[in-house]
């Protein structure tokens, strides 16, 4: 009995032993790769938000980023949210202003960039920043070009009350007669109508608020 | 003497080329078919999901060989999943650092290879019965046995599903695409296409010899 128990005992601690051990070791591999990766993770993802800015804001060549603090836009500073990017062209004019959105779409959530042209009320680009879509089917919201062409000159413009004239809505593929209809992908319908209801829903909220204070948005450096 | 050194190179060469035809993780032992099912859609997905599982399957087996005298076998299967969850997450990170293109089209499935039922096996099978020698080559030969089943199915899923091979186009716009290949029954359609041809063919030899 006594010998036993001293036996199982033994055996705890070298199992204990051998589960911490392990456990330690990966827990430090973890922070090494974690650590080791991070400062190229958040370059390449800057990059990447800063190459979708002058994607989707077509005659960019210098991005500002402003914070909306409920009442005004103002430059960002460090930590500020939500965010919008301002793009400037050469002469130093507002090319547009780049917005993000997100919602649930067939996989997991969608992350977009639009830009949308104060001066022509129109949305002139779209880019998928993040999205769990099903390869080959679900993700042709990235890729697929007719789709795409639906973002080149929507119509997002303003009735005098301030409110977005048309929503935008998702329609069949094919289907689309207006600038304010989004055409669908056969194949991906569920993808495609998500991208229309994230844009309807943050352009309702984005849209009127960047038209009437498009003065905000200046160039910093002068 | 050199007989001896002759007779165990013979060796490790049978462990490095056993994971690729007698023992093909897919096509024999049919391991780890939700990664083969779900990310053989195209080349490119197939071809990056097989090195990272290669990747993870040489690092674990590694660990796991060095390790074995001193994981008891009560916590054993507790231990190697530890392992291999580590290297999934170590390699998550770092395909991150590599490409934010890549790691969009993979994100979803990288966190999978933890459960894939291959690494487990080798891990129990092999690597914790194993020197490390051997378990490297074990970890080798089956890793590139998958990648080499997976890029099989998909190519040919792509080039049916899509019409294109590593994104280029090979047929006139008037393909019509088989778009069947790419959902779910089409992995399912290709795999039993390929394990088909691989049992003819080692039926066909068998009769031979």
């Amino acid at each position: 009995m006594i010998q036993e128990a001293v036996k199982s005992s033994s055996n705890s601690f070298i199992m204990l032993r051998a589960m911490v051990g392990i456990g330690v070791l990966c827990g430090f591999l973890i922070v090494v790769a974690y650590e080791g990766t991070l400062p190229r993770v958040q370059r390449l993802k800057a990059e990447a938000l800063e190459a979708a800015i002058f994607n989707v804001i077509p005659g960019t060549t210098q991005t500002k980023t402003f914070n909306w603090d409920g009442e005004s836009f103002t430059p960002a500073k460090a930590g500020d949210s939500p965010l919008v990017y301002a793009g400037f062209s050469d002469s130093g004019e507002l090319a547009g202003v780049a917005i993000e959105a997100s919602g649930q779409g067939y996989a997991d959530i969608i992350r977009i960039l639009y830009g949308y042209d104060p001066e022509r009320q129109q949305i002139i680009g779209f880019y998928v920043l993040e999205s769990k879509e099903t390869p080959g089917l679900g993700d042709k919201i990235e890729k697929d070009q007719h789709f795409l062409d639906n973002f080149t000159a929507m119509d997002v413009s303003l009735t005098d009350a301030g409110e977005i004239a048309n929503a935008i809505i998702p329609v069949k593929s094919g289907a689309k007669q207006h600038a304010w209809e989004v055409d669908g992908i056969t194949g991906a319908t569920i993808s495609s109508r998500a991208i229309g209801n994230i844009l309807a829903e943050s352009t309702a909220e984005w849209i009127p608020r960047i038209f009437n204070h498009k003065s905000a948005f200046k160039q910093g450096n002068q | 003497m050199s007989s001896g050194t002759n007779h165990t190179e013979a060796k490790s060469t049978d462990e490095f080329i056993k994971g690729l035809w007698k023992e093909n993780p897919v096509f024999v032992q049919v391991l780890g078919m939700c990664p083969v099912l779900a990310v053989s859609n195209t080349a490119e997905n197939a071809l990056a999901m097989g090195l990272a599982t290669a990747f993870v399957l040489l690092m674990s087996n590694t660990l796991v060989s060095l390790l074995r005298n001193f994981i008891p076998k009560e916590v054993r299967i507790a231990s190697f999943i530890l392992i291999i969850a580590t290297f999934v997450t170590i390699t998550d990170y770092a395909i991150q650092a590599i490409s934010v293109d890549l790691h969009k089209s993979l994100g979803a499935f990288i966190s999978l290879i933890v459960v894939n039922c291959l690494i487990l096996s080798r891990a129990e099978a092999f690597a914790s019965k194993n020197t490390l020698g051997k378990s490297i080559l074990d970890a080798l030969g089956m890793g590139l046995g998958f990648l080499f089943a997976l890029f099989c199915l998909g190519a040919v899923r792509e080039i049916l599903g899509n019409g294109t091979f590593f994104g280029l186009a090979l047929f006139p716009d008037t393909f019509q695409e088989w778009i069947v290949m790419i959902l779910p029954a089409g992995g399912f359609f290709t795999l039993a296409l390929w394990l088909l041809i691989f049992n003819l063919i080692k039926q066909r030899k068998e009769a031979t010899a």
